[in-house]
Parts: structure tokens; sequence; C-alpha cells
């Protein structure tokens, strides 16, 4: 049977494991009796184990460090010469005899630490002769686990300035030699692994190396530990040393990851004073390497060390700090052609927040820093990664954070608002929703150009075309502002609502109908969700949301803008409706009927403010009797006023449909219906002769044309009043009507007539019931 | 059936015992002797390599006194496997000591002489039984005649030339003996035989240039090694180093070995036998260009003898240094040396 890797794999781990048990079983028996010739063969036998090449990183690891605990007992032998009685330089030349390399090395690293510990040669000797010896195993794997295994045990044993093994000045220099030098050496091997074993398994291998980079980068952790280590040394030795072996070893994962350590073992002082060196650095590093990680990462922690403390805000200047991170940006940004646009975003922001905690009184930065981003975009094409995106968000509010408002008006007015609707641009594309209302506070921020006049502002130089693009691109932007949860959407629809309100009277007409909507929408959602959302403070409820819209709208007067806000207010009666709340709809319908009469002029404007507040409060069915009577009745009114006949009568007939509402429990008051019918008649009538009157020809018969579909709209919904005799009577009027001779006949008004006579035709032969009803009218 | 087995059993015992060639020393040990009598016991009893004797030797002067014959003795392989316990000479020493013979229960032994001989011999192994006396040495130490109780017979052979090393190797052996010969014209003569072991020591080589080589195989490896001698003692160590110039091929392990050439005879009957004493990794895994690998062995864990170079024409012992690489396919890629093994001597 074949088995799995994996399962192969747990197989080989846990015989390896055995013949540790089983080899240091041996070795304690031979420690027990202090037998050093055998301690050494079962040693050197358990060692032996670890010299296997079927196992993980991850799973030798294991092995690696059962033989580690091993060899702590085994290092306590060695230490006891009186146990065993051979000289400690005896011992460190005993233990080479060994044949196999890897157990010979284990073994010498052990005696090697007891060698240092009895002082009876220089550490440095010691150090430096370990650290070439191990250079006889290349094998990755067990090459990095020796290599880790001789750092631990010789932590505690360089002859760092105040230990006790060092000498004189000069041994400092040997412990940071003996760490770069493992540390170079195991960085080789770590990025030898990829060179090996056949390139299908490329991911796997790169996984496995990712869980041994600890063991490279606890080097550079040794380095920062030891005392000796001033900013003279790391300036002059270290980290040029190190640098050179990142850049050097040419590989992707091994740059990025050593970058970082470095970043964040040396202290920040340290990383002040070299920032030159370091940054040169980066510009060398592999293409592909995500250096703008390492750079953010890098500036992060140095404005955190700059609000630190003020004491240490000189040494930025005097560094020229910002200036250098600048430039290393920029050549970085240069000589990564592949960079995607939101690393050099990215980078942007990161430099910005770094100038921002570093240098608030530096304007100039901020400039600087923007002016670099808005030409590397305008060079490029538009933003087509969401992540980008996020990222320019991030890059323009940064500044805000710190100074609100004073940046923003740093920029000139036309970069602002090219940077805005990039901004919007760039979320429509992606349809990136913008989800909390602290995101939505900074979005709008950042248009600020867009939602408002900026002082000074040159107004007369708006192109009205634009503007509208402009205030377009912002109304559909509100509807990208979603959260599925009501109380954040409750939080975004007040916080657009704050910021849209400071638009002025130019821009609420495009910005309002937007937000109500989506308010509305939000009702719509409450609505569906079940019960009541019992939450312990203002709760998102429809109620609430209405009051905001109520004063939303209102907003709207003194723009003015009336008609949209008599539709605004239409459609929150209808959502009032559909919620329920009849003292709500009522109050819309109240603010609709007052707009109506106190700022709707225009004929044209009424006729159609009439037919909306027609079609929505037939819609509306919350309504008790009382509140529905006055409603309907003022909506008859103002109808029946309306300066042309026509308009009038054709808003009367419309009122009509008020009292008939084709639902099953909807109102049907008959008698009321045909009064409305028949006054649209004598309306129409009016109107004849009116025409004939005043033009010496007949008005438009089409009127009485579309009185009649409404009689027999009514007549088939089996309102009892009307009657077939009276539909037969309006079809003769018609046509007489028709035939008289002042009658100019338009063609379209003859077909319409034609046509719904063809269809009394119809339905009169489709026989049933309806046709029965049909049967009386003669056409 | 005892009379049977008294048949078989020869007339008498020999027994043959050294002294200190060394007056000198023999001086320095009296003295010792005098100050030391009870520690040095301590001594003995601790080493096992340093056998103290007491005997009464002759002084110069006539005086029978008490001195202390102190050498060294070396373990030795017998034929038949066993390992034994015999003294240790170098050349130009003075071999002498004493034999005593004694007749079995009183009875007389007749004889046509006693005589001791040391011989120096060579014996090749496909050869059996035949051996070549390159070095004999005769002393007679007594004329015909009859002995009737225990007899002891002092002997010396003094500076004795022995240029050769004794040698146990797999085709040929060479050993130095004593021989104590009770000619007897009937019954056979009664012989007795004692080794000894013979080392050589020579000083440190004036001249020791380190070996340094580049060798490969054309666009697939090429490596430069360095050993930092030619010739090392025993005791020695080889440090030294390997440098990839090109590996293009993959490698699996890298180790050097200690191989021992023994040739035996000469012309056409020419045996050579290739032992591998030293298997020893210098290297796991496989190393990238630009590596350079260093070496670090100890030889005194291995049984090396010192070079034999034509031993009275009768066979060499050589060693060489094997550098094999091995690749991923088990192929061998190897490079040989020959080194120069000597004796140093100890404690100098």
């Amino acid at each position: 049977m074949m088995l799995s890797g994996d399962e192969d794999e747990e197989k080989w781990l846990a015989e390896g494991i055995a013949g540790v048990q089983h080899n240091a079983f041996y070795m304690h028996r031979a420690l027990d009796s202090n037998n050093l010739r055998e301690a050494l063969k079962y040693s050197a036998q358990m060692l032996s184990e670890l010299r296997t090449s079927k196992l993980s990183p991850h799973k030798y690891y294991e092995l690696y460090m059962r033989a580690f605990d091993e060899l702590r007992k085994l290092e306590m032998f060695f230490k006891d010469e009186s146990r065993h009685g051979v000289s400690i330089i005896d011992l460190y030349e005993l233990v080479q005899h060994a044949g196999n390399i890897l157990p010979r090395l284990y073994l010498l690293c052990t005696v090697g630490s007891v060698y240092i510990k009895s002082k009876e040669a220089p550490a440095k000797e010691v150090l430096k002769d370990l650290v070439e010896m191990c250079r006889g195993v290349q094998h990755p794997i067990r090459g990095l686990f020796l290599r880790s295994y001789l750092a631990q045990v010789s932590r505690d044993k360089l002859p760092d300035i105040g230990s006790e093994y060092e000498r004189d000045a000069e041994t400092v220099m040997d412990a940071v030699e003996f760490v770069l030098q493992n540390f170079t050496e195991m960085n080789k091997l770590w990025v030898r692994m990829q060179h090996q074993g056949p390139g299908r398994v490329r991911e796997k291998r790169e996984k496995e190396r990712n869980e041994l980079r600890d063991l490279v980068g606890k080097n550079l952790h040794v380095l920062s530990q030891i005392e000796g280590v001033d900013l003279e040394m790391y300036k002059e030795n270290v980290l040029p040393r190190v640098l050179e072996q990142v850049v050097n070893c040419k590989d992707e994962l091994a740059q990025y990851y050593l970058m970082d350590c470095i970043i964040q073992v040396f202290p920040d002082e340290y990383h002040l004073q070299t920032l030159e060196t370091l940054l040169g650095a980066c510009p060398q590093l592999q293409p592909t390497v995500d250096i703008k990680t390492v750079l953010s990462r890098l500036m992060d922690r140095l404005s955190n060390y700059a609000v630190s403390s003020a004491d240490v805000l000189p040494e930025f200047l005097q560094v020229e700090a910002f200036a250098k991170l600048s430039n290393a940006i920029g050549k970085v940004i240069d000589a990564q052609v592949d960079m995607p646009i939101v690393g050099a975003i990215s980078l942007y922001v990161s430099l910005l927040t770094f100038t921002l905690r570093v240098h608030p009184d530096r304007l100039d930065y901020v400039d600087q820093v923007l002016g670099a981003c808005v030409k590397k975009l305008s060079s490029a094409p538009k933003l087509e990664d969401s992540r980008a995106t996020k990222q320019v968000v991030a890059l323009l509010s940064a500044p805000l954070d710190k100074y609100n408002d004073i940046l923003m008006d740093h920029l000139d007015d036309g970069t602002n608002k090219v940077m805005a609707m990039v901004i919007i641009q760039s979320i429509m594309k992606n349809s990136t929703c913008i989800s909390t209302a602290e995101k939505v506070e900074v979005l709008f921020e950042l248009i600020k150009g867009l939602i408002k006049d900026l002082d000074g502002a040159a107004q007369d130089e708006l192109d009205e075309e634009d503007f509208k693009e402009e205030q377009n691109s912002v109304a559909r932007l509100i509807h990208m502002l979603y959260n599925d949860d009501s109380e954040e959407m409750l939080k975004i629809i007040c916080t657009v609502r704050k910021h849209i309100m400071t638009g002025g009277p130019k821009r609420l007409p495009f910005t309002v109908p937007p937000l109500v909507f989506s308010a509305l929408r939000l009702v719509r959602q409450l609505q569906n969700q079940d019960g009541d959302v019992a939450g312990e403070e203002e709760p998102a409820t429809p109620k609430k949301i209405f009051q905001l819209l109520n004063q939303t709208i209102e907003t709207l007067l003194y723009v003015p803008s009336p008609e949209m806000a008599l539709r605004l207010y239409l459609q929150c009666a209808e959502a009032a409706n559909d919620c329920d709340l009849e003292p709500v709809a009522y109050e819309f319908f109240t603010q609709a009927f007052m707009l109506y009469e106190e700022e709707i002029a225009d004929s044209k404007a009424q006729v159609t403010a009439i037919h909306l507040i027609i079609g929505t409060l037939q819609r509306i069915s919350v309504f008790g009797i009382e509140n529905r009577d006055t409603l309907t009745h003022k909506a008859t009114g103002y109808s029946a006023r309306l300066l042309k006949k026509p308009d009038q009568c054709r808003a009367v007939y419309a009122c009509s449909h008020l009292f008939w509402v084709d639902d099953q429990d909807g109102i049907k008051d008959g008698e009321r219906v045909l009064l409305c019918l028949k006054r649209a008649l004598r309306i129409a009538n009016a109107a004849q002769q009116m025409a004939n009157v005043a033009r010496g020809s007949s008005g438009p018969v089409v009127l009485f044309v579309e009185i009649l579909n409404k009689y027999l709209y009514f007549f088939e919904k089996g309102n009892t009043q009307i009657t077939a005799s009276a539909i037969q009577s309006l079809i003769e009027l018609i046509t007489s009507e028709m035939q008289s001779e002042s009658t100019t006949l338009d063609p379209a008004d003859n077909a319409f007539f034609a046509s719904t006579k063809r269809y009394i035709e119809f339905q009169k032969k489709k026989g049933g019931a309806m046709g029965e009803k049909y049967d009386p009218i003669n056409v | 059936m005892n009379y049977l087995i008294g048949a078989f059993k020869p007339a008498c015992n020999i027994s043959i015992t050294f002294a200190d060639g060394k007056n000198r020393k023999q001086v320095i040990l009296k003295l010792m002797w005098l100050c030391l009598r009870t520690s040095i016991f301590a001594c003995c009893m601790k080493s096992v390599k340093v056998l103290i004797l007491i005997c009464n030797v002759h002084s110069a002067d006539g005086d029978e006194c008490v001195a202390i014959c102190v050498y060294t003795k070396v373990p030795l392989k017998k034929e038949n496997g066993q390992t034994i316990m015999v003294p240790l000479f170098q050349s130009q020493e003075n071999i002498s000591g004493k034999i005593s013979i004694e007749p079995v229960l009183g009875k007389k032994v007749e004889h046509n002489g006693v005589k001791i001989e040391l011989l120096g011999q060579i014996e090749m192994y496909f050869d059996r039984g035949n051996f070549y006396d390159f070095t004999s040495l005769v002393r007679e130490l007594d004329v015909p005649g009859e002995i009737y109780e225990r007899k002891t017979y002092p002997f010396e052979f003094s500076t004795v030339e022995m240029p050769y090393e004794t040698y146990n190797g797999v085709n040929v052996r060479l050993r130095y003996v004593l021989k104590v010969t009770v000619s007897r014209g009937y019954g056979g003569s009664v012989v007795e035989y004692q080794d000894f072991v013979v080392r050589n020591y020579t000083p440190p080589p004036s001249i020791n240039n380190s070996i340094k080589m580049e060798v490969g195989i054309e666009d697939c490896l090429h490596i430069e090694f360095e050993y930092n001698k030619s010739k090392y003692h025993l005791k020695d160590v080889i440090i030294g180093k390997i440098y990839f110039l090109l590996v293009r091929i993959k490698i699996k392990n890298m180790d050097l070995e200690i191989r021992r050439r023994e040739s035996t005879g000469s012309g056409a009957n020419t045996h050579v036998e290739t032992e591998t004493l030293a298997k020893f990794e210098l290297m796991d895994g496989a190393p990238v260009r630009g590596e350079s690998i260093p070496i670090r062995l100890f030889l005194s864990p291995y049984e090396l003898t010192p070079t034999h170079r034509n031993i009275n024409n009768k066979f060499s012992v050589k060693y060489y240094l094997n550098l094999v690489l091995v690749d991923e396919e088990d192929r061998r890629y190897f490079k040989q040396q020959e080194i120069t093994i000597y004796r140093l001597q100890e404690n100098s």
C-alpha cells in the first residue's frame, strides 16, 4: 500500500524519535556510570538520526529538539571533569574522532561551549573554530539546524562587553564577527534551499523556507543583543556586513524577511543614524521584493520613535530623515518598474504619515509627497485595483488625522477636485463598498472639494457641465456607502447628511435624493427584519429615520427646489405607509400639500405634482377614513383648481382612483368615483365650450375618450355605479363630437377612440361574464 | 598416562628475561629505587604499559646490587590472534638479559651446547613457513655438557642494528625474536622463542611541503584541495581545506579516506593489498561554487604504521589520502595522494 507523503513523514519522524530515544537511553546509562567512551558512542549514534533527509523542516525541528534536550545532559557531563577524567582540551579533540560529520559537529559545539566556559582558551578562538568547522555541513536544513544549535549554545558565551568572556576591547569585534559569520552562512544555506530539488514543489519549498526563517533571523537578534554593538560599530561594521549579505543573496524571500528583521531588531536611534546606508540597499533588492512594506515599517518605527520624545527630533532634522526617505522612495519606485501602483501609493502613504508625525510643521513636505503621488498617478492608467483605491483614500486621509482642513487647503482647488474625482471614480469602478461611518467620514473629508465650496474658490470659473458631472458622481458615491448592519448604516447616513448639508443650494438637489433613497432602503431593510431590534442605545428605528428625512428634505425648500422636495416627501410617505406609520405618512403628505400650495406656482409643475400626489395617495393604505378623506378631498380640490381645463379634467378623473383601490381591502367607493368622473366630464365639456368660444373650433375630443377609458376601467372592476348605459351614452357623445364639423380631427385621437371601441368589441366577443357585462353596449 | 605426557615434555624449562641495555638508565633507576621503594609499586599497579621488573644484575664494579630494569611493553598480535605484551626496543639498543634453564624434576639435561640468537625475520604469508632472516646474531652460552640443576646465563647483544620496524600486515610480517636453543643429539633440541618489538623514531622532516592540487572534470566539477603537509607523524592532525571552483553535479557528501597500500614480492610476483583504514566524512550535502570546506583529521585513533619503503626488497607499505566525492546517484569521484607517515619520538 502506498502511503501518502504526510503519512510517510510521520512514520519517518516516529522512527527518528525512536532512534534518538533508544540511543539516549544508553547514553544516560553511560553518563550514570561516568563512562565517557560509551557516552560519546551513543550520543554520536543518537545524533546520527539527524542525518535524515526525509523530513520536512517542521518535522525535522521536532526531531532536533529531542536531540537538543539530550545534548544538554551530555553537556552537564562534559562540564564535570571529575566524572570522566579527561581534560577539556583532550575532550575537544576526542569528539572530533567521530567519522560522521553531523554528529561530530554537534558534539564539537557541545564541548566547545564547555571549553569556552572553562576559559582554558579564549572564547574567540573556540568560536572561530566552531563556526569554521560547521562549513562542513552544506545540506541546507541540516546545516541550518546545526548552526542554529551553535548560535544557541554560544549565545551566553560571546565575548561581549561586560561578559566574563571579554578579554580586551577587541573581543567585542570577535563576538560580532562570529555572529555575522554564522548569520551569513545560515542565510546562504537558507537561500540555497530554494534552488534545490525539483521545480514543481516550489510552493511547498517556499512554505518550508518560511518556517525556517526565524533560525536565520535569530542571529540578527543576537547581534542586537550584544552590548558592545554601539552605534559606531553598528554603522561601520554590522550594518554594512548584514546588508551586503542581504543584497548579495539575491533572494526575494530572504531579502524581504531580513530587511524587516533589521528594522525590527535594532534600535530606532541606529536606524536614524544609518538611514542612508539602510535605504541605499533598498533599490538594490530584487524587483519582486515587497519593499514597500519594509519601508513602511521603517517609517512607522521612526515616526513612533520621533513622537516618543521631543529630544530626538533634532536628530531627525540633523540627518535629514525626510529628504532621505523621500529620495529613497523615489528611487525604489523608479527601480522597481513592475511595482503595482498600489505599492507606490502605499509608500507615499507611509512617507506622509511619517512626515505628519515627525514634522507636523512642515507643510511643504506634505505638499512634496502629495505632489509626487499625483505625478505618479497622472502618469499611470486609471486605478483598477480596489486595494490601490483604498491606498489613495488612506493617502489622502492621513493628513486629515493630523490637520483636518489645513491640508486640503494647501492643495490648490483644482488638484483637490481632481483627487476627489479620482477617488470617486475608482470606487465606482471597483464597486468598492464603504461600510463604516468612520471611513465615510474620512472619505468625505477627502472629497470635500466636491461637497462644498471651499473658501476663496473662484465660483465664476465653474463650468456648469463639469459641476453637474461632479455632483452626479457624488450622488452615485452615496449609493456606494452601505452596510448590512442597520446601526452602522444609520451612522453612515447621519455622517453623509452632516457633510452634504454643508453643500449649499447648488449641490443639495444632487445630493439629497440619493441620501433619501439610501435612508429609505435602510427603512425597508429594517422592516424586513423581524421583531424590534433590541438595541440598548437608540436603535435605528424607521421613525427616527423618518424624522431625519423630514429635516433633510426641508432643506431643499430653501434651495429652493420644491418639486424635488415634494417628490421626496411622497416617497417618504409611501415608505411610511409600508411601515404602517400613519402619522408619519400623514405628516409627509401634509408637507407635500403645503409645498404644493406655497411653493409650486408653475402650472406645469403643479400638474406634475398633483399627479404625483394622486398616484402616491392612491397606493397608501395606512390612513384611517378621516385622514384619507381629508387628503383625498384636498387632492381633488387641487385638481379642480388647476389652471388649464384639460389639466383639471385629467387630474379630476385621476382622482377617481383615490376612491377605488383595486385591492382586496382597498376602498371601493363607487359613488364618489362616479362623481369624479362626472365632474371630469363636466370639465371636459367646459373645455370644449371654451375652445369653441375662444378659437372657434372644438377642443380636443381626446378628453372624452380618456374619460371613457376610465369608465370602462371601473366598469370592468365592478363598480356598480358605472352602468353600461352611461358608457353607451358617452360613446355616442364622443361619436357625435367627432362628427361635428367644427372639430379639428387629430388622427391620434381618432385612433385612440377607434381602438377603445375595438376593445369593447373584443370584450363583447370574448363571452363569459365580461362578455355578458359588455353585451348591452353597442358601438 | 603421566609418563606419556612426560615423554613429550621438553626436558627442561627455558626462561628468557630481558635487562635494560642502558647502564645510564640503570644507575638512575638504582637511585630511584632507594628513594621510592614503596611508591613505585603503586605505579606498577596503575600502569599497563610500563612494567617494572626487579632483578639482580652485575654492576660495572662487580658488586651485586639491586637494580630496576625498566622497559616498555607493547601489545603484539600473535599468529593465533592473541595479543600479548612484549618488550619494546629501538635500533642501536643493547639487548641483554639472562637465560635460566631448569631441568624438569631434577633430571639431568645432556646437551651439545646452548646458544641464543637474535633474529630479524620477514615472513611472506603466501610463502608460509619460509622466513627470510635479514638479521641474525648468535651468542654461544655453553659448551656441550650436562645441566643438573637450574642454571642461569647472562647474555648481551650490544648496539644491535635493527633498521626495520616490527610490522604485521596482510601479506607480510616483519618480526624480531630471541631464540634460545639447547642442542641435543637425540630427543630433539629444546627451543624457546621470545618476541620483541622494534620501533624506530624519526626526527621531524626538515622539508615538509603541503600538498596542494587542483583537480576536476571538465565543465562538471573543479576543486582545489590542500593538505597542510606531505609527511605526518602517527599522532598528527591533517589540516586542510577543499575549495569548490565549479560544481555542476549534485554532491551528496565528501569523505577523506586513509588507505594503506601494502605491496609484497617483486616483479611478476608482486602482491598489492589496499585497505581503507579511515573513512572520515568531511562534508554533508551539496556545496555551491565558492564554498571552502575545512579538513581536520586526527590520526591518533587509527592504527597506522610508518611508511615503509622497499624493506629489504621484500615489501613496501605506503599511505594515501583519498578524497572521495559521492553524488546523488552514488557515483564516486576521487583523488588519491600519497602521504608519508613517520614515527616521532614521544615525550620529545
